[in-house]
Formats: structure tokens, sequence, C-alpha cells
């Protein structure tokens, strides 16, 4: 058995896989990837079922060695600079690191989230089908919190497969698209039109339950109280100050406040990859429309294995070397402009 | 590990006749012999069907089913009708439903089914009369109130122009039904709390309150399972988890069942907690 050892990692990282469904009636927070694509595209590049455990990376840098033997590894999701002993190491593809080898992450770029998966995928104890952590509620596993310098899985040894990159189709631009209600008749005309057609921003204190909305307070008709009721990943609940927040993954199964609207599926990945201060709009959509992105979202998903492509082809290595150059190791003057760069500490 | 409670039924019944002879000898608690959880449901008939429920989008992928706007029994009851409708004859394509106060959380998946088709297969259902009301599972819930158990006790008598013993009274005096879980794992959110309980929450929420906690705010009554914020009273804790990893159950209550609290001591508290943390359920469940 290998093991790979977090040697460092920052704050909002952890193991996080599908999520934990069936359990909400009874307050179970489902918990899971921020962004379900990337989570997948990661653990299709190692061969894992789209939804196994992998590590989630926030916005800080981290960095693994592998140990006792090598660890075949792939990173997906919010680009970052990325080097294995200074060689660049691209976005999107599998590595396998040799016994003492320590792969180096750097600060998320233009994203928050990023996902290395393991081959053969993180094991643990499974709670309601699930490995992912919810801090608050001491669930998951390994580890039932974020991850720490020092914490370490264990693995089979890297089977030694060729080495593969996953072609994604071009991130969607354009506003968050979200479908009305279920609570939008808590709100008149002229308030719900000032949350679609206003300019927002992630606040800084967001996290994985909810992203604080920045921007002008929405007022609602009749208070701000309502009888609670159940939420799902996107719900936009709006409370007593006005200030709307997205309720992500580890969001409580029931909340108190108005919901103006809910973040369709296909965006909430979207949505939670959207870094703090970045402005972005709303946009409404229809439930057809919501409900077709819905269905290519899951075929996207399904169709990852048909995106896998051969690492030893010129044009890998182009893709490759562009990427690392993404990261931040040779700027060209076209692409340094184009960059929504997080603040670094 | 032991799981099951069988040997603790001696124990409680002791604690239970202690403490009621306590307030007995105190003379300030209407401590009724006979439970509340005696008394008969309630149960709804209605011959024609009823006034459908409003189907509202929740995202592309869940629906919410709702009966009413407030907090009220019958729409709950619909609800967890509904609820029961449901698991008994699946509909294709619903992954997981939510009961809560007023509304059933239906989710789905649209690839197998979409918003407009499950809505109509739904609405008949919602709309069909109750069931006659079957018995429902009923808990015996220890309580350890006041003191630093329950920090808000006094400051509740005081608010309501009584004695603590006389809130303890008209607390362990009521007959609960769980009427949604949430928030946080095992959160039991009862209807039922006596109307001379009724107050407005906290004007500033504590940012943690203990596992365990028993509270009331505004017209709702709750069992917190594990340590979280809370703008409600703290009236006192108790050593049952309603939810536990790696116990049989893991989770102890189910919407629709019924609840009554009764008065431990401190003592009393710390035993049973022990015997809680070690697997056993420490509540008594009335009716299987």
């Amino acid at each position: 058995m290998s093991r790979l050892v977090v040697a460092s990692i920052g704050p909002a990282s952890s193991v996080q896989d599908g999520g934990r469904f069936g359990a909400q009636r009874y307050g179970l927070t489902v918990s899971g990837a921020m962004d379900r694509l990337s989570l997948a595209a990661a653990n299709t590049l190692v061969g894992n079922a789209p939804f196994a455990a992998a590590v989630e990376i926030g916005p800080f840098g981290a960095t693994f060695t592998a140990r006792d033997g090598a660890v075949r590894v792939a990173i997906a999701g919010a680009p970052r600079n990325a080097d294995v002993a200074g060689k660049p190491v691209a976005m999107d593809t599998s590595l396998t690191l040799k016994d003492g080898e320590t792969l180096a992450l750097g600060f998320a770029r233009g994203g928050a989230f990023s996902y290395l998966a393991i081959e053969g995928a993180i094991k643990g104890d499974l709670v309601f089908g699930s490995l992912a952590v919810n801090a608050r509620a001491g669930l998951g596993s390994p580890y039932p919190r974020p991850l720490q310098a020092g914490d370490e899985f264990t693995i089979d040894a890297a089977s030694g497969a060729p080495e593969l990159r996953i072609e994604l189709p071009k991130p969607v631009s354009g506003p968050i698209r979200v479908l009305l209600g279920p609570q939008d008749d808590e709100f008149d005309d002229a308030n719900k039109a000032l949350f679609l057609d206003s300019e927002w921003k992630i606040s800084a204190t967001s996290d994985r339950m909810g992203y604080r909305l920045e921007g002008p307070a929405i007022k609602h008709l009749h208070g701000h109280n309502i009888v609670s009721d159940g939420t799902v990943n996107g719900s936009i609940q709006v409370p007593g100050n006005g200030s709307p927040i997205a309720l992500m993954m580890d969001r409580g199964t029931s909340g108190g406040y108005p919901k103006i609207a809910t973040v369709i599926t296909a965006d909430v990945g979207r949505l939670a990859q959207t870094s703090a201060g970045t402005a972005f709009r709303f946009k409404a959509v229809s439930m057809v429309e919501a409900q077709d992105e819905a269905r290519k979202f899951a075929q996207l998903i399904r169709s990852l294995p048909d995106r896998l492509r051969g690492c030893d082809t010129v044009e890998l290595n182009i893709e490759a070397l562009s990427d690392a150059n993404v990261a931040g190791y040779a700027v060209s003057a076209v692409d340094a402009g184009t960059w929504q760069v997080m603040a670094e500490p | 590990m032991r799981r099951d409670n069988k040997g603790l039924s001696r124990p409680l019944a002791l604690i239970y006749w202690t403490c009621g002879r306590n307030y007995a000898k105190q003379g300030e608690a209407d401590f009724k012999a006979e439970p509340a959880f005696l008394r008969s449901p309630i149960s709804t008939h209605m011959a024609a069907t009823l006034p459908p429920p409003r189907l509202l989008p929740s995202g592309d992928s869940a629906v919410t089913v709702e009966f009413s706007r407030t907090i009220d029994d019958a729409a709950n009851e619909r609800v967890l009708a509904l609820d029961k409708a449901l698991a008994a004859s699946p509909i294709d394509g619903i992954t997981e439903t939510v009961p809560t106060y007023r509304s059933l959380l239906v989710h789905y998946d649209p690839e197998k089914i979409g918003f407009d088709a499950l809505g109509a297969e739904i609405l008949p259902i919602a709309s069909q009369p109750l069931p006659p009301a079957t018995r429902a599972r009923r808990w015996r819930i220890p309580v350890a109130y006041g003191g630093e158990h329950g920090i808000d006790l006094e400051d509740v008598a005081k608010a309501l122009n009584t004695t603590p013993d006389d809130i303890v009274a008209r607390h362990s005096g009521g007959d609960y039904r769980v009427a949604m879980i949430g928030f946080t794992p095992g959160w039991s959110y009862l209807s039922g709390l006596d109307k001379s309980l009724h107050m407005s929450r906290r004007q500033s929420p504590r940012l943690l309150t203990p596992a365990g906690t028993i509270s009331i705010g505004g017209v709702q009554a709750g069992i917190q399972c594990l340590a979280a914020p809370s703008g409600w009273h703290l009236l006192g804790r108790t050593p049952v988890r309603t939810y536990q990893l790696h116990r049989t159950p893991t989770f102890l209550t189910e919407p629709g069942d019924r609840v009554t609290f009764f008065a431990i001591d401190h003592k009393s508290f710390e035993d049973l907690d022990r015997a809680a943390e070690a697997g056993e359920i420490v509540a008594e469940q009335v009716v299987a």
C-alpha cells in the first residue's frame, strides 16, 4: 500500500464526494463537492467513479507527498500553479507521483475549489453512503473535519496506467441562471427586478454552507419570517437585512427565510467557483430551459470517459504547456489581462 | 454496547416517580397522574377531496408541495399523509422527500420526470381525504430542567409571571407531536406547546447552545440533538440523542411521532447521559 501525505494545506479543504442524500428528512445535511463537474473530471482521469471521494482544495495552496510507493492522482477545477519538483503540471491531467515526490499546488486563480482525485479513491467509513465531510455535524471519513498537514490517505499502489488528460467543454460564461421561487411571491415586482438586474459579489465571509451576496438590499412584502420549509443546493434566501444568501452544500435542510429564487442545477458549480469579490449577475430562465440544462449537465458527466485523451500526443503537449502558462509560469501578454486572480493574503 | 432499552424501564420509572413526589411535595405543579399521551390523537375525516396544495418550483430538481403558509396542525397532517402515500406507492423519478410544518419538499430527477408530469401525479394524491389516524409512536423524554442545563428557565418564569416549577409543569404536562426535523441532524420541531408558554424568540440568538437542549420559541417546542446556534429559550437538557451515529436506529424520532417530557434531577441526567453515550436509547417508547 502507498500513502499520500498532506504535507501542507490551507483552510476550507476537505474530503468530498457526491454527497449524502436520503436523510434530509432527519436534518442530515447533504454536503458533497461544491463543483460536481470538476470532481467528476478528476475522478474520471484516474479511473474512479465520477462521484468517488477526493480532496476538495479551497482557495489556498496545498502540497501532497507520495510515501511507500507511487501514487497516481489527477487535478481539476479552479486553475492553479502546479508542479512536481519544479516541473509544471497541467490542470485536467493525471500524473503519477513516485515515492517521495511532492505535488505542489498554488492559490486558486479564477475560481475557488480544485479537486485532487487519487487512483483507487479515498477509502473510509461510509455514513449514509458518503465520506463527505460536514465539519459541523462531525461527519466524514477518514477525517471528519477539514484536512490538516500530516493527514494521509492509504491507497493501492499506482497502476502504472498511461497518463491522460480530459477535454472539457469550454466553460459556460454569462449570468448565473435561476428559476424564480419557491417564495418569489414574498417580493414585489420592483424587488424581483432589483434582484435580477443588479450586479452581485460573493462576500469574503462565505463558506460551504452559504454564499453571502453583496449588492442592493432586497425588501420583503410581508416581513422576513416564514415558517421553515425545505431547502435545496442553490436556494437563494433573503434574510431580514435584505442581503441574499445562496445556500450551498453544507446548508441546513430547512430554513425560515423567504427564498426568492433557486440556482439551476447546471450552474450551482459555476456559482461555487465564483471567487469572492468577482462581480456577476443572475438571469431568470424557464422551467423548460432549466430542466433541459439539468439533463445536459447529467449527460456531460456521463460522457466524461469519452473525453479522455492520451498524454503522449503532440496535441497534449501543447495543451499541457498552455495550461502551465495559464498557471503562471510563462504568462503570455494576451492571457494576462483575462484572468481573475484572487487576492493573495 | 447495549442497544435495547428494556433494562431501563424500571430505573426510569423510579426517577419519574421521585420527581413526581418532589413536585407534589412542593405543591406547585399540576403533575398529571395520567400522562397526556393517553389522550386520543387528532383525527380528521373528510369525505370530499381536500383543496389542492400549491406546487412551488424549488429549482429544476425539487418541488415544494405547500399546504399552508402558517403553522397549522391540519396542514402538517396532510404533509405527513402525502409523505406516507408517496413512500407506499413511489412515483418513478422521486429521489427523496422532506416533510416540514406546512409543505413537503419532493426532490426528483428531471431526467426521469418533468415538473408538469410530476405535479400531475402528485396533485390527486395530495388532495385525497386523510386516511383514518393510526396510533402514533410515542416517546417519553427525560429532561433535567433549569440550572446549568436550562439557563433561561428562571427568566421565562419571570417573563410569564410565574415560578420555574410551574413552567416545568406546563412544559412537561404537554402532549407534543414531531411536526418536522430539520436545521441540524435530529433537531425535532414539536407542535402542541401550551398557549401559556408561547413567547417570542430571544432578541439576539446564542451562537452556541448545548447538545440535548430542550427549548421553546414562538409557538414551538424543540428537541435539539447537536450543539448549535439558537434563538430559543433553553428550559433544560435531555440525555436522549435523537441522532447518534453507529446506533440502531441512527435517528430516533420521525415526523408524526408523539412526544411527552418528564423531569429528572441533574444526577440522573449524568447517569442517563453516560448510558446514552454508550448507545442506549434512554427514551421510553410507549407504543411500538
